[in-house]
């Protein structure tokens, strides 16, 4: 009886695809998403009940080599659901999830708030369940800008330091399709955007798959190739600029949450400078909340 | 004048000591895990777990363990349900199996049966077959915590995480709710059930500012669980005092002082 379940034996809807993709690869910025055969994961026609209701209802979702798939929705959407169900933790009631071989996730958790009464150093936490050597720790927290903290207790992070050591954590696990839940959450403004320029970054250098939850629009669509818009079941998807004119998206996330989305992108074109720009956008985006 | 200390004593000693050795890591846990009242249920469970042996003439340590196993179990499934927190759910089947210990035990009364040396131990009339419990059963405790320490802190810091990365977290915490029972009922000759979870609980707590990875918690609970036990029996012998209480006042005197120290530092 062993206490590690092998990390590709998901549950048992998890079938192993034949033809594991060829990913994980550096390729030269290019992103544009590719076939079909190439899906790192895909889920097919998922249902979970919880509570007499429908929580996930007929779910499909693809994610593939290089491409980021944004999943937006909002509050109790079933967005965490879903991630728990494509990661194995949670089971559905039916559908499947395809799951190459090949494919090693790399998984940045919501809402990681470490106890203060467990002691534990960013470096000790990178070493934690893994095999990596000193110098792998080290490099990983370099490339996510981390450096700095190696020492530090966890607990005392900030919330943008904190998502920057899970991504590193994440890395070190080598994956090919990287899974971040809400990762801006408990993020300033000015840091979100330097998060999502980081996890941009990963997906050129490395050429990782993404998928990535939000119930925060902008910033997240503009550097999507597909965004999902879940509300129990798929209400839309698509390019975010195909996305953020459909009917359904507007009716859930209102026309404010569409009229943000195009001021980020108009002002993304022109610069990434983010002080004076981002002042609307965050006004609108509270009237959206409040809304 | 020395005087070379009576058998009874250095037995006293060697399973507190050893005890507090075994104690120490399991405590950290139930300290990360916010486990101190489940850790108080099952040990109270384990009262109802003697009635229950005496009645049915088995061996007592092995009706503890398997009363506290139940107490687990139940408290898995309280856990399952939404109508009340479980916090509530444990004030519950906490006073729950005092009172039916305590019932039970009356029932089973007969010769020889003393509640209160069940509910706050009697160190020293500890036997050579106790210490043989202590040691046997905790270095068996001690190589599966070993074998469990990694998995049951990546399920500490952050349990979603931990299973995606593929730690099996339901085993996990059975394993350790097993654990948690042989080390209660190992501890209950000594300090009793009512102040067991002193023994896991204070050392884990008193290491705590002091430490900087979970490792060197474990440890240092341990070294200062030793130092407590000595000072308290020495506290014992020297002012007549009964032993299992003067080790866990020996214990939150560190913690009180440890906790200072680390706030003051802070501030």
């Amino acid at each position: 009886m062993s206490l590690f379940r092998p990390s590709d034996a998901a549950g048992l809807q998890t079938v192993a695809a034949e033809g594991p993709p060829a990913c994980g690869h550096v390729h030269d910025g290019g992103h544009e998403p590719q076939p079909a055969g190439d899906a790192l994961i895909s889920a097919r026609d998922l249902w979970l009940r919880h509570g007499g209701r429908d929580v996930i209802a007929g779910v499909n979702l693809e994610v593939r080599c290089g491409e980021i798939v944004t999943l937006i929705g909002p509050n109790g959407a079933g967005k965490t659901t879903l991630v728990r169900l494509i990661l194995g933790i949670e089971k559905p009631d039916r559908g499947l999830i395809v799951r190459p071989p090949t494919t090693r996730i790399g998984y940045v958790p919501q809402r990681f708030e470490v106890d203060r009464t467990i002691p534990m150093t960013v470096r000790s936490f990178l070493a934690l369940g893994g095999s990596a050597a000193a110098t792998d720790i080290e490099s990983a927290l370099d490339e996510v800008g981390a450096l700095r903290t190696a020492h530090q207790q966890l607990s005392r992070l900030s919330g943008g330091e904190t998502q920057r050591v899970l991504i590193a954590r994440a890395l070190l696990r080598r994956p090919n399709l990287l899974i971040l839940d809400e990762p801006a959450r408990g993020v300033d403004f000015a840091g979100e955007a330097e998060l999502y320029e980081l996890i941009g970054g990963l997906r050129d250098k490395r050429h990782l798959g993404i998928l990535l939850v939000s119930h925060d629009l902008h910033v997240v669509m503009a550097k999507s190739d597909r965004v999902i818009c879940l509300n129990g079941h798929v209400c839309c998807s698509g390019k975010p600029e195909h996305v953020s004119q459909h009917a359904e998206y507007a009716r859930i996330f209102g026309p404010k949450g569409a009229a943000a989305l195009s001021v980020y992108r108009h002002h993304h074109d022109h610069a990434h400078d983010l002080t004076g720009e981002t002042k609307p956008l965050g006004d609108a985006d509270a009237q959206r909340r409040g809304s | 004048m020395f005087s070379w200390p009576e058998p009874f004593i250095w037995r006293a000693l060697l399973a507190a000591v050893g005890l507090a050795v075994i104690a120490a890591p399991l405590g950290c846990i139930v300290v990360w895990r916010r486990m101190s009242y489940v850790g108080e249920t099952l040990a109270q469970a384990g009262l109802l777990g003697v009635a229950l042996g005496l009645a049915l003439k088995v061996d007592l340590t092995l009706a503890v363990v398997l009363a506290a196993v139940a107490a687990a179990g139940l408290l898995t499934l309280l856990g399952r349900q939404h109508l009340v927190s479980l916090d509530s759910a444990l004030g519950l089947t906490h006073h729950a199996t005092l009172a039916l210990g305590i019932a039970a035990i009356a029932l089973a009364k007969g010769p020889g049966i003393d509640l209160m040396s069940y509910l706050f131990g009697d160190v020293f009339a500890v036997t050579r077959s106790d210490l043989v419990w202590v040691y046997v059963g905790g270095a068996a405790v001690l190589a599966m915590i070993f074998y469990l320490w990694e998995p049951l802190v990546r399920l500490s810091l952050h349990e979603d995480l931990a299973t995606a990365e593929g730690v099996d977290p339901k085993l996990t915490r059975a394993a350790f709710d097993l654990l948690l029972a042989v080390v209660i009922a190992v501890a209950m000759k000594v300090v009793g059930i009512l102040l067991v979870m002193a023994f896991l609980v204070v050392p884990a707590v008193a290491a705590r500012p002091l430490s900087t990875t979970p490792e060197r918690m474990a440890l240092l609970a341990a070294a200062i669980a030793v130092i407590s036990t000595i000072f308290g029996l020495w506290l014992s012998l020297s002012s007549d005092l009964p032993g299992g209480p003067s080790i866990v006042i020996a214990m939150c005197t560190v913690a009180a002082i440890s906790l200072l120290a680390g706030s003051r530092r802070q501030g």
